[in-house]
């Protein structure tokens, strides 16, 4: 049972992990704010979400995990609250997202697709 | 492991450090010193200095960020470009030099090297420290309660009077930026009326936030924590309550006139319990004298200063960001001469 609990903790701990790499290697690479952002609440919400319960899950039940469980409520509220205030504020910043021109054959091509 | 841990950090750090010398925005200036002490509070948490950690991370990373963009309200987002009256080799000539004097100095054969367990520091002062503070606080008398939290002990009571300086620099910080700034122009209110997500969840956040530096401020004793980092959370909470709805808003809920009477009130608490002590036949700031037996004294004077420090603290802290955020700032000023600008909606 113990074993059970350690192997589950520490499947939540590598994928908590990994979700943040996968968010940091995203802020780096990714084109614009608004795309980088998406890659940024991936951490804030997945990875650490995912890091908490595998900590609570080694902590068992004691204070540890109900203050483990606080937090978590907390990162769950704000982070993606943040994250809305931050695209928010670009978008009002006059930032403009970054779309794919459609050159004029796309267009057309979309124009027959709608006509069938 | 932890030399990993260290060493990563502190290279964060100076890329940080590096990072805000070089840039000229000073918004990005602003972020990237809260991240730096975001990064200062983590090497204390290495370093097992839970309490500093603490207070690093809610004053460095926390107000200080929001007191930093409410002051860039007032000004411009960009610094002027130097003029380099010494040239530019001038000035890292003589940081270079400055840091290879500190360099040497540590060098010196009668300095104890860095981490030296032989140093006087560790060896003498640290231990008669804790131990003249647990004495002093009365862990040893019997019938004491025993306070498990031993830089609270330390800092509230063996070495009360420097605390008590620490709150008269935040009550004269808060005085001197009432004089300078108090007066003047009040701007606009704006309110972010559209913005339904973060008024919600600001409400939601508000009380708790409350609630949890009433848990910093009273459970100090106990864990990390006290009167300094307590009145900051709990002056966030305002600030944050500010942001949202509006500082007119905010100022129905904490009239000014209350949070500037907190300012003085908090000091006074402070010294008056040492002048208590005094009348009670102790020394200033003894607080034996206070209840029937040395432990529980302690325990109540330990309670009321921090108590006085929070006071302070939160009102000073309040009060700085309704005159920082009350101004009419050069934004405004360009924007009534009808010079426009972009961002507006979010300023």
């Amino acid at each position: 049972m113990a074993l059970a609990v350690d192997i589950a903790s520490w499947l939540c701990l590598v994928a908590g992990a990994l979700l943040c790499l996968a968010g940091g290697i995203g802020m780096i690479r990714f084109p614009d704010v608004y795309a980088r952002s998406h890659a940024a609440g991936v951490i804030d919400t997945g990875g650490a979400l995912f890091i908490l319960f595998g900590l609570a899950l080694q902590a068992g039940f004691s204070l540890v995990t109900v203050k483990l469980a606080i937090i978590g409520l907390l990162l769950f509220f704000t982070c993606p609250t943040a994250t809305h205030a931050l695209v928010k504020a670009a978008l009002a910043g006059g930032l403009e997202p970054l779309c794919r021109e459609l050159g004029t054959d796309e267009t057309a091509e979309l124009a027959d697709e709608a006509q069938r | 492991m932890i030399t990993v841990t260290n060493l990563a950090l502190l290279a964060f750090m100076a890329i940080t450090a590096w990072a805000i010398a070089r840039t000229r925005n000073l918004f990005v200036a602003t972020m990237l010193a809260g991240i730096y002490s975001l990064l200062t509070a983590t090497v204390f948490v290495l370093l097992d200095a839970v309490d500093v950690a603490f207070t690093e991370a809610a004053v460095g990373a926390g107000i200080t960020t929001v007191l930093f963009l409410g002051a860039l309200l007032l000004t411009d987002r960009q610094a002027k470009p130097h003029k380099h009256r010494f040239g530019t080799h001038g000035p890292l000539l003589l940081v270079v030099l400055l840091g290879a004097a500190l360099v040497y100095t540590t060098l010196d054969p009668l300095m104890p090297h860095f981490g030296d367990p032989d140093a006087p520091a560790q060896g003498r002062l640290a231990p008669e420290f804790l131990a003249d503070s647990v004495r002093q606080v009365g862990r040893e008398t019997p019938t004491a309660t025993h306070i498990p939290n031993v830089v609270t002990t330390t800092l509230a009571s063996y070495r009360g009077f420097d605390t008590l300086g620490e709150v008269v620099v935040i009550f004269t910080a808060g005085v001197g930026v009432l004089i300078l700034l108090g007066g003047g122009a009040v701007r606009r209110s704006r309110r972010m009326i559209e913005h339904v997500v973060l008024r919600v969840i600001a409400k939601l956040l508000a009380p708790f936030i409350v609630l949890f530096a009433l848990y910093v401020q009273f459970h100090g004793d106990f864990g990390p924590g006290g009167g300094f980092q307590a009145g900051v959370i709990f002056a966030s909470a305002f600030i944050l309550f500010a942001l949202i709805y509006g500082v007119e808003n905010a100022r129905q809920i904490a009239p000014p006139a209350v949070a500037q009477a907190g300012i003085g009130l908090g000091v006074l608490l402070y010294a008056g319990t040492g002048v208590a002590g005094m009348l009670l036949g102790g020394r200033y700031l003894d607080y034996s004298v206070l209840a029937h037996d040395p432990g529980h004294g302690q325990h109540y004077g330990i309670l009321i200063i921090e108590f006085g420090v929070g006071v302070t603290v939160a009102a000073v802290m309040i009060t700085v960001f309704f005159t920082f955020a009350g101004r009419r700032g050069v934004l405004e000023a360009r924007e009534d001469t009808g010079i426009p600008h972009d961002g507006d909606e979010e300023q």
